[in-house]
């Protein structure tokens, strides 16, 4: 670090020299004194990359997790009569073994597994792994800060989520399993221990776990949205912020909105479970016995839940968006179309994501009149989707567009969320949601809006950005064949289910045999099963891709590989702590001049020509 | 290293009329990033409190009866009296002028005054040790002495006219021979005294005299006089309870900066006494809280 680079090389050093921000890095920092073995290096790291892929490692760990526990209960949804006593090595007393030998899937456990498919995926892999992983990693880079505004409280917000899920770890081990009663965990079945196994200790240890991943979630917010408002580098006015930078600044705002909610929810759910409040319970009888508990309400349990659960989809979901936003743009070598009306349907989106909570409890019994409003409102964010699907599709339109897996999962991604989106419309409307709701129609809708199409984005940013965080190729070949398999698969996975739910085939349902009307489904369910496990197993053939290529990818020779405009590219191929080794580069121009002027590119430190117009401002 | 980056913030023009305000480089709302950051917690915090305020509505307003705050909060230390609301107007009164004294170190902190900011910031902690010592004595009389826990809640309040029964059924008289009648609204404490059980041994239980309404829609009924709504009692320990964490937390932290202040550290750190004003916003916020609080609990 001690020597300065006095002869500039190239255009991108000449014009960081002359009109880069100069912060005074040198004046305080020799070195990272910090960081001088591995374990401070690569474990308890307060820089913001490293904290980044700690995200995203241990989401791939929880994704990886909770994807084998789909194929779990998909067994049994699938195959109601086939033998799972090999299972039993690795599920213990889950597994039940007859006289004759044929092990069958305890239904309380199975009850158990899609409660954790659920948090594991929603707050794990698609909240932490997602905005996690790629707020970290870009944010600082691509405003242009040495770091997060507070490196160390930023480090706290990983070990919390590491915390977090520890505790939901250790909760699969309990003699009583891990909680049972759905994602949601809805009083009264989260609030008694009496009412079923998985209410015991281990709802406990959920509770714990949540609380922890909520402080994880606001430390990481507020840092977010700090270093985004103070950190910027000279020139980064907010118009020219990539839309990436928007998509995770809103996220982080939804969060620290909307997880505070659920803590206050959690808080009290403690206390009817431990002090023998009421908060939640009225009239409950379990097991022939009237409790003595009176006076509170359910519903203000799911109000609460909801306040954050539905702004937290769009917490999974803008990230994706604002990835894959810059995905489209870089690999269409085609400025973004529409950056301004992208920008304020994110902000549209937000916004009405907080006033539309109870579209999820339609059926809980809430006043059809106040569904009225909700149901307007829900209908509503079509408005802005839409504005931001046409706009990726104009972006690509009559592009050159360069098909690589970075940039096939943000078209998969767009796919998805049109397939998804369409049938929102459908679950917004309170009428058609009587014979919906709870179907597997919701199954379908949400795991491929928000569900599928969130990996997607995830998986379009981990192509793309792989070279910035590891200094190495992902192996292309695999990388497609990863994208063809899982586009086709999830649309096998989840398109029949839209007929099933529309048939009334209930979700949550340890088994549907037994039902007259639904027998004509179980070839289609071992379609599905089958279809869960093919690409179940491309996902394991991306987590080897992914850390072979760690390792032993083609390296990266140049800083900046796809040609892009954003800062992250101007850094050294490993960057330190502290990003970049001299001078910030000064912002000149907004990140999506591409094609323009007969040039292929112009990357953000440029300073714009004689008379040419700045989209900037 | 955050720092680093913002050294062309602190320039000395107004924020209102500068163009480059929003140009990157420079703190917008001339805020340091650790402000900015405590600024967000409070949001986050106030949704918390909004989560729970949001509760204790929704409970309220679907019970019958509510019990009467003048009627509840009536006790003072060593005085046996009913004065309503006096305490609480004295905590509360503590309180606010703990955030007056808040914002005269915060004030001396601008000035460098290193004197000033440890004395001002003293009287602050000692206002918020009064507070939770005040609260403490509030909680310790309901629990203690009017058997008022998060499961139970002996405060009522009558939903109709009507008169007390003796144990055989016939209208009660109170000693000076008039009928022992009660009206709608009124407030009443049930107390508790040992029952002999089936087992042998003594227990607590409420005295819940029998009663028959005389008027409106359950004119004729007879009962016993009921318990308050328990959601009253846990919604009131809950709350007050999670306002009075927040300010012990502040009290603690105050210490610590109090003693990080008379140390010197701050005199000699560049950005000063900034963190005797991060604290302050937390305090103020407190301070803010507890007045929906007491909105809530003791006024409405």
């Amino acid at each position: 670090m001690a020597q300065v680079v006095t002869a500039a090389e190239t255009l991108e050093d000449k014009l960081t020299q002359e009109l880069g921000y100069d912060d005074h890095f040198h004046e305080h920092h020799h070195g990272d004194k910090y960081q001088s073995n591995f374990l401070t290096t690569y474990i308890f790291s307060t820089d913001h990359k490293i904290i980044g892929r700690q995200f995203l490692i241990t989401g791939i760990f929880w994704a990886f997790v909770g994807a084998a526990m789909s194929i779990v209960f998909r067994l049994q949804l699938g195959f109601p009569e086939a033998d799972l006593a090999w299972l039993k090595p690795l599920l213990g007393k889950w597994i039940q073994v007859n006289d004759a030998g044929i092990g069958k899937l305890d239904p309380e456990f199975y009850y158990s597994l899609v409660t954790m498919h659920g948090t594991i995926l929603v707050f794990f892999v698609l909240t932490a792994g997602l905005s996690g992983t790629f707020s970290n990693i870009l944010i600082p880079l691509q405003v242009g800060a040495r770091d997060m505004a507070s490196p160390l409280l930023n480090a706290f917000s990983y070990w919390f989520f590491f915390l977090a899920g520890v505790v939901m770890l250790l909760s699969l081990f309990l003699s009583t399993g891990p909680f049972s009663g759905g994602w949601t965990a809805y009083p009264p079945l989260s609030a008694l221990g009496q009412a079923s196994d998985g209410s015991k200790a281990g709802m406990t240890m959920w509770i714990v776990s949540m609380s922890l991943f909520v402080v994880s979630a606001l430390l990481g917010g507020i840092n977010y949205i700090t270093t985004v408002l103070n950190l910027r580098t000279k020139g980064m006015n907010m118009w020219r912020m990539p839309l990436t930078i928007w998509a995770f600044f809103i996220t982080a705002i939804l969060g620290v909105l909307s997880f505070p909610v659920l803590f206050s929810g959690l808080l009290l759910l403690i206390f009817d479970r431990s002090m023998g409040t009421s908060f939640y319970l009225s009239e409950i009888v379990v097991g022939g016995q009237i409790l003595d508990r009176i006076g509170g309400s359910p519903i203000l349990y799911q109000h609460l839940f909801w306040f954050l659960g539905h702004p937290e989809v769009y917490i999974i979901i803008l990230p994706a968006m604002g990835i894959v936003s810059e995905v489209l743009s870089v690999h269409s070598r085609k400025p973004i179309f529409g950056y301004r009306a992208m920008v304020y349907s994110i902000l549209a989106i937000a916004f009405l994501s907080f006033i539309v909570w109870a579209h999820h409890m339609f059926m809980s019994g809430v006043n059809p009149f106040i569904s009225n409003f909700f149901v307007v409102f829900t209908l509503i964010i079509a408005v802005p989707s839409a504005i931001k699907v046409f706009n990726w599709i104009s972006t690509v339109y009559g592009s050159n567009f360069r098909f690589n897996s970075a940039s096939l999962f943000a078209l998969g991604f767009v796919s998805m969320f049109i397939s998804g989106g369409l049938t929102g419309i459908f679950l917004g409307n309170s009428a058609i949601d009587i014979q919906l709701h709870d179907t597997y129609f919701v199954v379908a809708h949400f795991h491929i809006v928000m569900g599928i199409a969130a990996f997607f984005g995830m998986f379009a940013g981990i192509y793309h950005w792989f070279p910035k965080m590891f200094g190495r190729f992902m192996n292309e070949t695999l990388g497609k064949i990863h994208f063809w398999g899982t586009l086709v698969g999830a649309y096998a996975i989840f398109w029949p289910m839209h007929y099933t739910g529309m048939a009334g085939v209930p979700r949550r349902y340890y088994s549907i045999e037994n039902f007259d009307s639904f027998r004509h489904f179980v070839d289609l369910n071992q379609f599905i099963t089958i279809a869960a496990i093919v690409v179940f197993f491309l996902q394991v053939l991306f987590i080897i891709n992914f850390f072979y290529s760690v390792f032993s990818g083609r390296k990266l020779t140049t800083k900046n590989p796809w040609g892009a405009n954003t800062l992250e590219w101007t850094t050294p191929i490993q960057p330190g702590h502290g990003n970049w080794p001299d001078k910030i580069p000064a912002v000149q121009r907004w990140p999506y001049d591409y094609g323009k002027d007969g040039e292929e590119y112009m990357p953000q430190y440029v300073p714009l020509r004689d008379g040419e117009h700045d989209h900037g401002h | 290293m955050a720092e680093t980056s913002v050294a062309h913030a602190h320039e000395t023009h107004g924020q209102g009329d500068d163009p480059q305000l929003w140009e990157g480089a420079k703190e917008p709302f001339k805020a340091s990033y650790g402000k900015l950051m405590m600024w967000y917690f409070l949001v986050s915090d106030a949704f918390t409190f909004a989560g729970f305020l949001i509760a204790y509505g929704a409970l309220r307003f679907s019970m019958p009866t509510w019990p009467e705050p003048d009627f509840v909060f009536a006790s003072f230390p060593f005085v046996k009296a009913h004065w309503p609301l006096v305490f609480v107007t004295f905590m509360t009164f503590v309180l606010i002028f703990s955030s007056v004294t808040m914002v005269r170190a915060v004030q001396e902190g601008h000035r460098e005054n290193q004197r000033g900011v440890v004395f001002w910031m003293f009287l602050t902690i000692l206002g918020g040790a009064t507070f939770l010592g005040s609260q403490a004595y509030e909680w310790t009389t309901l629990i203690a002495a009017e058997n008022m826990t998060v499961k139970q809640n002996p405060f009522g309040r009558h939903i109709a006219d009507g008169i007390f029964l003796n144990e055989d059924g016939t209208e009660a008289k109170k000693p000076d021979g008039t009928p022992d009648t009660f009206h709608k609204g009124e407030s009443y404490l049930l107390h508790m005294h040992p029952v002999r059980q089936s087992d042998g041994t003594m227990k607590d239980e409420f005295i819940q005299r029998k009663m028959k309404y005389t008027t409106g829609a359950y004119a004729g009924q007879t009962g016993i006089q009921e318990l308050g709504p328990k959601a009253f009692g846990a919604l009131f320990f809950f709350i007050t309870g999670f306002h009075g964490f927040h300010v012990f937390s502040g009290v603690l932290f105050l210490s610590i900066i109090m003693i990080n202040a008379a140390s010197g550290l701050y005199a000699a750190r560049k950005n000063g006494y900034e963190m005797v004003e991060k604290i302050g916003l937390y305090w103020h916020f407190v301070d803010l809280v507890w007045v929906f609080v007491f909105l809530v609990f003791y006024l409405l």
